[in-house]
């Protein structure tokens, strides 16, 4: 990951010649929100595994990700550094990331809880085994959900990576905390415009990833028979 | 062949059992189709879902093949018997082709062979290969259906298991998906238990026919006709209803429902009907 000494800074109060600085925070902040993502749904993933086929586990997993989410921003920063370092990116991925799982965990429980028993009996009675009856047929049909999931998760992890700006992170939050320093308003429109257009671009393309996998939700009856 | 032997299945804990399913004996011949009937809480879907043991007995034993299903690992087991569900219990997500050939990938055929025999398959249960890219909520009840069929005999297992397969259609495709599988069991020869709560689908389907009281308890089994005219006691006579059966010289070639005549026993010469297939091969 980037080191910060790397980035560009915003010369002068206008926005021509610094397109630079916007492009480098973007690709940082695109980076942070992919990473973060990722990671959470690599960990929800196993989490609402043991979830639904330990229906006990889901109250105390859904309980523990509401503590983790309700742990402001700030303190998580301040918690991680210690452990993951002060200079690098690490403490704002792993809190976006651990952010990410009240949304992910819920969305891929409630999903998968939500697929037709016939169909799980026909795939018990016609012999599945656990992981591969969850793998090829519940998880594929709790993808509408789990897209659903996967774009709040993304836009509302966009949103508050900002925050890590405070802490000498925070990709486009940067430029907001440069922008107030400095009194640039312009900056701070920049970063704001370029987080919104991010938020939107990100949500798009993980929608279209979502419909590009499931087309069995666009067909419809036809006239047969 | 299968053989449930003083087989029960109780449910709940200690203080509060149901009996499901009470010391029932009852064996399936090679070939031949047994159609469980009962009121519902008779336990024979408990018992359907014990031979492939998506319920576990609470005791007795059931052995297919001289084999006790117990033995086996559930899911290889599973994967060498059809089951076909009342809600077709098709993947939503997969297509009609990749449905049917869901049990022949499980088993590790690869992909070509399986999607050539699911093709075959489509054209044994009357389904036109322009279906095979459809997914399930493109095809009517009945299409879907016989994609369960399909699907439960793409790996060809010699035992068949049906839960109220025609349950969920409307009359008129109920009795043509009847009378289809009726054609096909006479070609396939599968040994086949069926569940119904429709006495008629019984008689029409069934060589022979377990009726099952509540509580799970066997009331009667025998062939159609048995049953029909000696039923053993008042609970089979009165869940038989208006249903007698018809003689010529002497034998039963059908049976009287509500005075509508409906062949179903195995004496093609008597048999005058076109839509219902007779004939005498039947095991």
């Amino acid at each position: 990951m980037t080191v910060l000494a790397a980035a560009p800074s915003w010369s002068g109060r206008q926005l021509s010649g610094n397109w630079d600085v916007v492009w480098f925070y973007v690709q940082q902040h695109t980076r942070y929100t992919i990473i973060a993502v990722v990671l959470g749904f690599a960990l929800a993933l196993p989490a609402s595994y043991l979830a639904v086929r330990r229906p006990a586990v889901y109250p105390v997993l859904l309980a523990l990700t509401n503590i983790i989410y309700a742990i402001p921003a700030l303190a998580l920063f301040v918690l991680l550094s210690p452990w993951l370092g002060f200079t690098n990116d690490k403490p704002i991925v792993v809190a976006m990331t651990l952010y990410t799982l009240v949304i992910l965990v819920r969305n891929l429980v409630e999903g998968i809880r939500a697929v037709p028993e016939p169909v799980l009996r026909a795939a018990d009675g016609m012999g599945y085994r656990p992981l591969r009856r969850f793998l090829g047929v519940e998880l594929p049909l709790a993808l509408p959900g789990i897209v659903a999931g996967l774009r709040l998760a993304t836009v509302s992890t966009v949103s508050l990576i900002s925050v890590g700006a405070v802490v000498g992170r925070g990709g486009l939050g940067r430029m907001f905390a440069d922008g107030y320093e400095r009194r640039i308003n312009i900056e701070l429109w920049a970063a704001l415009g370029a987080t919104m257009v991010l938020a939107l671009i990100l949500d798009l393309i993980v929608y279209a990833a979502g419909r590009q996998a499931t087309p069995w939700t666009r067909r419809v009856r036809g006239a047969v028979l | 062949m299968i053989e449930i032997d003083h087989v029960s299945k109780l449910f709940g804990t200690n203080g509060d059992r149901t009996v499901a399913v009470d010391d029932l004996t009852l064996s399936v011949e090679q070939g031949e189709v047994v159609a469980l009937v009962g009121s519902s809480g008779s336990g024979k879907t408990t018992t359907l879902r014990m031979i492939n043991r998506l319920i576990e007995p609470s005791t007795g034993t059931i052995t297919i093949e001289g084999k006790d299903v117990s033995t086996l690992p559930a899911h290889e087991l599973r994967r060498g018997i059809g089951y076909v569900i009342q809600q077709s219990g098709l993947f939503p997500h997969r297509t009609v082709l990749a449905n049917v050939a869901t049990v022949p990938r499980l088993l590790g055929w690869d992909k070509g062979k399986a999607t050539a025999r699911a093709k075959e398959m489509l054209d044994l249960v009357g389904l036109d290969q322009s279906f095979a890219e459809r997914y399930p909520a493109q095809l009517s009840g009945g299409q879907q259906q016989r994609v369960g069929v399909a699907r439960a005999l793409a790996a060809d297992p010699p035992v068949l298991l049906m839960d109220e397969p025609f349950g969920a259609v409307d009359p008129i495709v109920r009795a043509q998906l009847q009378r289809e599988f009726a054609k096909l069991q006479r070609d396939l020869g599968k040994t086949v238990v069926f569940v119904t709560h429709d006495v008629d689908e019984a008689i029409v389907l069934g060589d022979r026919i377990a009726v099952l009281e509540t509580g799970g308890r066997l009331a009667q089994l025998d062939t159609p006709a048995e049953i029909l005219a000696h039923p053993a006691s008042d609970f089979v006579a009165d869940f038989l209803g208006g249903r007698t059966v018809e003689y010529v010289d002497g034998k039963p070639v059908g049976y009287r429902i509500e005075g509508r005549f409906e062949p179903g026993e195995p004496e093609p010469d008597a048999a005058a009907s076109e839509d219902v297939p007779v004939d005498g091969e039947r095991a």
